[in-house]
Formats: structure tokens, sequence, C-alpha cells
């Protein structure tokens, strides 16, 4: 069943699994949670996933490897991974970047902006919807993701 | 005042489309009551006791005539003929229905206005000194910093939801009449040992119901980096910020429990990216906002003719000679004095204003101010730009409206936030203690005599009132289902600012005025001739007034 949004279009699922969190060691084809991603010594083509007070920093020094990277939130009311994708992609990862979680379809542009290029919507019917939703507003005031430069050096 | 252009107006106008729709959904069932809460936040909708509260955002407090029209049409059409200045410059209204919520959004956008962030967990109007840009102990005017922060906050994608509601204020005179020690974030413009003025920027002050005053994170920095820092700082709450527990979940309780050291280089290291990226002001960008702030056409006048005529018309008419000493204020420009608007008429909520009284004061922006007017945090209004030969023919229609009461800054100019009436939080109600004291104290010599005093009160611990920061505050409490009120004194929220002191046991609603007349009688006994109260108070400490309202009687 396709519930995904990427790059602005609704897709088919792909061959990645949720993580499981119980698990020592991240299974075949599944999303590593933290502690499991740091123990992989090869991160090369690796997907992990963020919870909330997880933090990027671990992330850091391997941008150019993760293949994947879920931000969870487990309530649509906690904000820290809109912080979190942002400096993800403002240190310079470039992988897919993926809100999955309870977020609401309402918050899809100020998450776009922030940096997601995915979306695993909770709720599948809200997607077509959810596609007029990341084009909410035309333009913006300051810079993020996807405007680098704020409305004040473009306005004259 | 700032003008919005074709890039403002499409912001605001895609936020009304989008809540149509927002709403829309919500009473279709698509949207869970859960789901449509910050949304509705987002957009100044509370439900509330009698009916939803909406609050219109008046960015820094300023206005123009059509704009008051409007809110006088919005008041009349959609609710019952009144709306409420708040504590944070905005204008609240009691009865909308949200059915139309929508209509009002579109209303308010035709005038350059909106409700945007005006509650929720993001960052809130940017507030300051309602004397900007006339006042004469002014370094720099703030208000283009403010409009910076604004356009800044407005739907900052990575901060709409923080663990808490989030405010700043700046102010650019010494003195403070912003109340930046109590935001999360305070902003003073101040000149470093060069003459370059920057700004000295704190963090985690709030009032609430763990009330702090907030701590230096940055004594000076350069105009530029306002933004990336204020960033900086957002970002380390975001992140950092407690959300398991909506009562610590305020940046000022982060700031105490990292320490102010530790805080501050959170600051720094998420600052050190951010630094001189593409959000550091340009001068272009400060250019342009300042533009849209620039002095009115004064004209030349010769201040000392000016002086010299309202000296002649005070003496033929000591009414109208006691209103300009009480209500007025000194104007940077010879011949021009700034007006407070007094909405603290006795028998009216402090800070409520009728439609009519919202019409006519567009009349008034336009006739004698410049086309504007302005809010305050202490609730009154403000016309900022006045001939002095003009103040008499301005007080009589002042005075015709009930907008003249000559109080501003005394005892009955209470502060005071909506309460038991309307909030669905309070402990006690708010508004008839107002009333009480300032039936009690009407004797107006004597409530001159005892100099200036800000009276405060609050309903409930979550501090609408900032009773806090009072002279003397008021606190309703609840003891075992009665209300209650908790007295503190000593609060002080410009410049020095101090959080008030708790008397002592509460008292019942019928006694407050005879507890007032206590504490009053008290200064008075006690003050050396050029004693305010405040000075007094910190001069004998809180004791005194003790002994005095908890004596037994004989
Ligand atoms: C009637 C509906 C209202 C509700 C439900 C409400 C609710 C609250 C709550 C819960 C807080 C505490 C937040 C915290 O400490 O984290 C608060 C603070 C505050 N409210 Fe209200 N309020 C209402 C109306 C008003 C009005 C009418 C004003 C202005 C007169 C106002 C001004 C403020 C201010 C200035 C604070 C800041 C105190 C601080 O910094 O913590 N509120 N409000
Ligand atoms: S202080 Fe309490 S009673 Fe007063 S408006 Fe705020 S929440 Fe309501």
């Amino acid at each position: 069943m396709p519930k995904l949004i990427k790059d602005g279009a609704v897709v088919a699922d792909d061959h990645w699994r949720a993580p499981e969190a119980e698990a020592e060691q991240v299974a075949q084809g599944a999303i590593a949670t933290l502690a499991q991603w740091e123990k992989l010594e090869d991160k090369r083509g690796s997907a992990v996933q963020l919870e909330p007070g997880d933090g990027v920093e671990p992330l850091l020094p391997h941008l150019d490897e993760i293949e994947l990277v879920t931000v969870d939130f487990p309530s649509f009311t906690d904000g820290r991974g809109f912080s979190y994708a942002r400096e993800l992609r403002e240190r310079g990862y470039r992988g897919e970047l993926r809100a999955v979680g309870a977020f609401i379809r309402d918050q899809l542009h100020l998450l776009l902006r922030c940096g997601f290029n995915a979306f695993q919507l909770a709720d599948e019917s809200e997607l077509e919807g959810a596609l007029d939703s990341l084009r909410d507003f035309s333009e913006h005031y300051q810079a993020a993701i996807d405007q680098p430069l704020p409305l004040f050096r473009r306005r004259e | 005042m700032y003008v919005y252009d074709e890039y403002d107006q499409r912001i605001v106008d895609e936020r009304v489309a989008q809540f149509r729709d927002q709403t829309r959904r919500y009473l279709d069932g698509k949207l869970t009551e859960e789901q449509f809460l910050p949304l509705r936040l987002q957009n100044g909708l509370y439900v509330q006791r009698l009916a939803p509260m909406m609050r219109i955002a008046v960015p820094y407090g300023l206005l123009n005539a059509t704009q008051l029209r409007k809110l006088a049409h919005i008041t009349r059409h959609y609710d019952k003929g009144y709306a409420h200045v708040s504590t944070r410059q905005n204008i609240q209204l009691n009865w909308p229905r949200l059915e139309e919520v929508p209509d009002i959004l579109a209303e308010l956008a035709s005038v350059q206005m909106h409700a945007i962030q005006t509650s929720g967990n993001c960052i809130r109007n940017t507030t300051t000194d309602q004397f900007a840009g006339v006042a004469s102990d002014e370094l720099e005017d703030p208000r283009p910093y403010c409009e910076i922060i604004r356009q800044w906050s407005t739907f900052h994608p990575e901060f709409a939801f923080l663990p808490r509601k989030f405010k700043i204020a700046v102010c650019g005179t010494e003195q403070d009449r912003a109340a930046i020690h109590s935001h999360d974030i305070g902003v003073e413009l101040l000149p470093n040992e060069t003459g370059e003025v920057g700004f000295k920027i704190l963090a985690g002050g709030g009032l609430g119901r763990t009330p702090v005053i907030g701590s230096v994170i940055i004594p000076w920095i350069e105009k530029k980096h306002l933004l990336t820092y204020l960033e900086a700082i957002l970002r380390v709450y975001n992140q950092h910020g407690r959300r398991d527990n909506k009562f610590k979940a305020r940046i000022k309780i982060l700031v105490k429990a990292m320490g102010v050291e530790a805080f501050r280089d959170a600051v720094e290291k998420e600052w050190a990216p951010l630094k001189d990226g593409p959000s550091t002001l340009t001068d272009e960008a400060i250019a342009r906002a300042k533009s849209f702030f620039v002095s009115p056409d004064y004209e030349q006048l010769d201040g000392a003719a000016a002086e010299a005529a309202l000296a002649e018309q005070a003496q033929r008419d000591p009414i109208f000679a006691n209103w300009v000493k009480r209500n007025t204020v000194a104007h940077r420009v010879p011949g021009y004095r700034a007006v407070t608007i007094s909405l603290k008429a006795t028998g009216y909520a402090p800070g409520d204003v009728t439609d009519k009284q919202l019409d006519l004061l567009a009349d008034l922006a336009e006739r004698y101010s410049f086309n504007e007017l302005r809010t305050t945090h202490q609730q009154n209004m403000v016309l900022a730009d006045v001939r002095q030969s003009d103040l008499y023919a301005l007080w009589q229609a002042l005075q015709k409206a009930g907008l003249a009461t000559p109080n501003i800054g005394y005892l009955t100019d209470v502060i005071c936030c909506p309460g038991g009436d309307y909030c669905a939080l309070a402990n006690a109600k708010s508004i008839p203690v107002a009333e009480a004291i300032q039936s009690r104290f009407n004797d107006m010599d004597y409530v001159y005599d005892l100099g200036p005093i800000d009276l405060n009160i609050s309903g409930c611990m979550n501090a609408c009132g900032h009773h806090h920061i009072g002279h003397i505050g008021i606190l309703g409490v609840d003891k075992k289902g009665q209300e209650f009120y908790q007295v503190s004194l000593g609060g002080n929220q410009a410049k020095n600012a101090s959080l008030g002191k708790i008397l002592g046991p509460s008292f019942k609603q019928e006694d407050m005025p005879e507890v007032m007349d206590k504490i009053l009688g008290t200064y008075v006994e006690l003050r050396t001739e050029e004693e305010s109260f405040l000075d007094t108070y910190n001069r004998v400490g809180i004791d005194p007034f003790k002994e005095r309202v908890y004596a037994k009687a004989d």
C-alpha cells in the first residue's frame, strides 16, 4: 500500500523496514535505531532513525555514507525533528531525509522547508490533500533549506 | 509604520486560505480536536469559558486609522461591540464564532493585519516601548528591529512546535519600558565602548508560575548578527527545552537547569556555523526596515510659544490642566507631546474598548497624530505625535467618549487579565477586584499623592496580568473552591527589574480594598518626601506592611 510522498509525488513504499528497537544488531533491510547504527562498522548505505532527544551529533562524521535518515515524530507537537532535519542539511547531508510518525498534513510545508524530502504519512486517506499542503505557501520570509536566501536578500 | 508589499500580502492571504481549509476540515471531522488545537492556536484562537477567544496581532503595538476602523467593524459585526487590549499589546475578542474566524482573518488581511502566532507554542508577537521613536531618552528606535524579527519569526519552519510559547521584546532605552527582563528573549539596543550601537541579548526571563528575571547571554553583539544569534538560541531551546511537563517547558527553566554558562556555550556552538551565513542582516535590509519608521512631517513649531499657549489654556481649565499633567509626556520634537488614552475608567474592565470608541480613535489618530495609534502593555493606547496646540480639542473629544481618565501610571491605572469572568483557567475573578479598588480610591488627590504605582492583577498563576512585576501584585488563588487573593509587593518591570515578594496569607475578595488601604497607609506613613512607593518598600522591606495588614484588631 503506497503511503510515501517523495520529492513531491506519491510513490510506492520502498524496501526499508521500520526499526526493530529490541534487536541488538540491526537486521538486514531494517532501518537502524541510533544505538544499533552506532555499532555498525561499515556505515555506507546505512539507514538510521532519529528519535526526539537523539540529536544529530553522532551522524555528523558520516553524512556522506548514510543513505536514509528517518526522523520520528511520536507526537506531532514535538518539534525537535524540525531542528534535526535542518541541521543535517546545513551540515551537508544529501541523502534521503524522511519524516515518519504522527506528524500531520498541515505540517508538511514546514517539514519540507526544513529539508525533508520524503514523508511517510500515518493516514493514507490524506495523501492527495497532502500534496496540496506541501504548497501551502508560495513565499517565505526566512532562509531555510528550500530557499537559502531570506526574503530581505531577494526583495529589491 | 510598516507597509506591506506584495510579498507580505501574499503571505497573509495564503495563511487565510490555509486556515479556511483547516477549519473546514475540522468541522467536517477530518481533523481531530487534538490536531486542530495547535493550528487554531497559531491563528489566535483559544476556546474559553463562554466562547472562543481570538487574539489579533498588533505588531509591536502599532495601528493606523484604517486598521482601527476595521477592528471597530469586526467587534461590531462578529463580536459584542467591544475588544480588549492585552498586556502584550495585542487585541482580543471575547465572543467570535469559530465558523466565522476565517472571515475575520480575511477582513484583517485586507488591512494588513493578521492573528498569526498570537498563541500556541511558537514565537509570539514581538513587543516594544509604546513611546518608541518619540521618547527623548531613546538611543535608537527599536521598531525596525521588531519588524525584522516579526518577519523572521513569521512561519519560521523550524520553530513552529517549540516546547512552549516564546516571547521576544526589544527596547531602545536604558529605562526599558518593554519589560525585556521578563521575556523569553529580551533585546536592548546599546552602544559598545567605541560607541557603535548593537544589541545586548537576554534569555530565560518569564513570568507564569515560576517567575524569572532574564540572564545576559551576550552583552553586546553587532546588529548584523541579530537573526543568526536568535536562531541559535531558539535552536538550543527547541532541542533541549523540556517537553515532558508543560509547567517546566519555558526557556527560563532550561537556562536555570543548564546554568547560564553552559547555556551560553551551547548557543555559541550552534551559532558558529550560522554566523555570517545567509541570514546575516545586510545594511540594505536594516535601511529598508528603518525607512518605514522615519519621523513624520513634524511642523517646525516654536516650543516656547506652544508651552505658553498651553499654560494659558491650563490656567483657564484646571481639569484639562490635570489631564495634560497626568496623561501626556514630553516629546523629542518641540511643540509636540505624546498622549496616553486611559482605558481604565472605573466601571469598565481594564483594557476594554468599544467599537464606537475605536471609530472615534481612528478619527482622532487621523486628525491629530499622523494617522497612527499605539497599544501599550499597560493596556492603554497612545497617540504619540500630538501638537500641543491640539491638546485641548483632543481632550474634549476624549472626555466625551470616556477616554480621558487622568490616571496614567497611578494606582487606578490597573493592569488586569480577563480572569474568571472569561478565562477557563482562572482561579478567581480579577476584573471585579480591579473595579472595587478603583471605586474605593476614587479620591484622585489621594491617588496622585501616592505617586506612581503599578498595580497588576492576575486571575491565576499564569500571570497574564503580570502580577509578579507590579509594585503591588494581586493573584487569584483557589482555597477549597473559594476565590482568594494573594498580595505581593516590590515587583518592578523596568530597569533593575525585580519580582514581588508575597505579603502573607491570602484575602477574601471583599477585603481587598481594605487591605490595599492598609498597604498604602503604611507607605504614606513611612515615606520620606521624595520617595515613591517602590523606593519606600525597597528601603523598609516587607515587614512594616505585613505588621499593619495582619495586625489583630484590638
Ligand atoms: C482568556 C484566555 C487566556 C488564557 C487561556 C491564557 C493562558 C495563559 C497561560 C496558560 C499562560 C502561562 C504560560 C506559561 O507560563 O508557560 C499565560 C501567560 C501570559 N498571558 Fe495569558 N491567557 C489568556 C488571556 C490573556 C490576556 C487577555 C492577556 C493580556 C491581558 C494575556 C497575557 C499573558 C501574558 C503577558 C503572559 C506571560 C506571562 C509569562 O511570561 O509567562 N493572556 N496565559
Ligand atoms: S492569568 Fe490566569 S485567569 Fe488570568 S487570563 Fe491568564 S490564565 Fe486566565
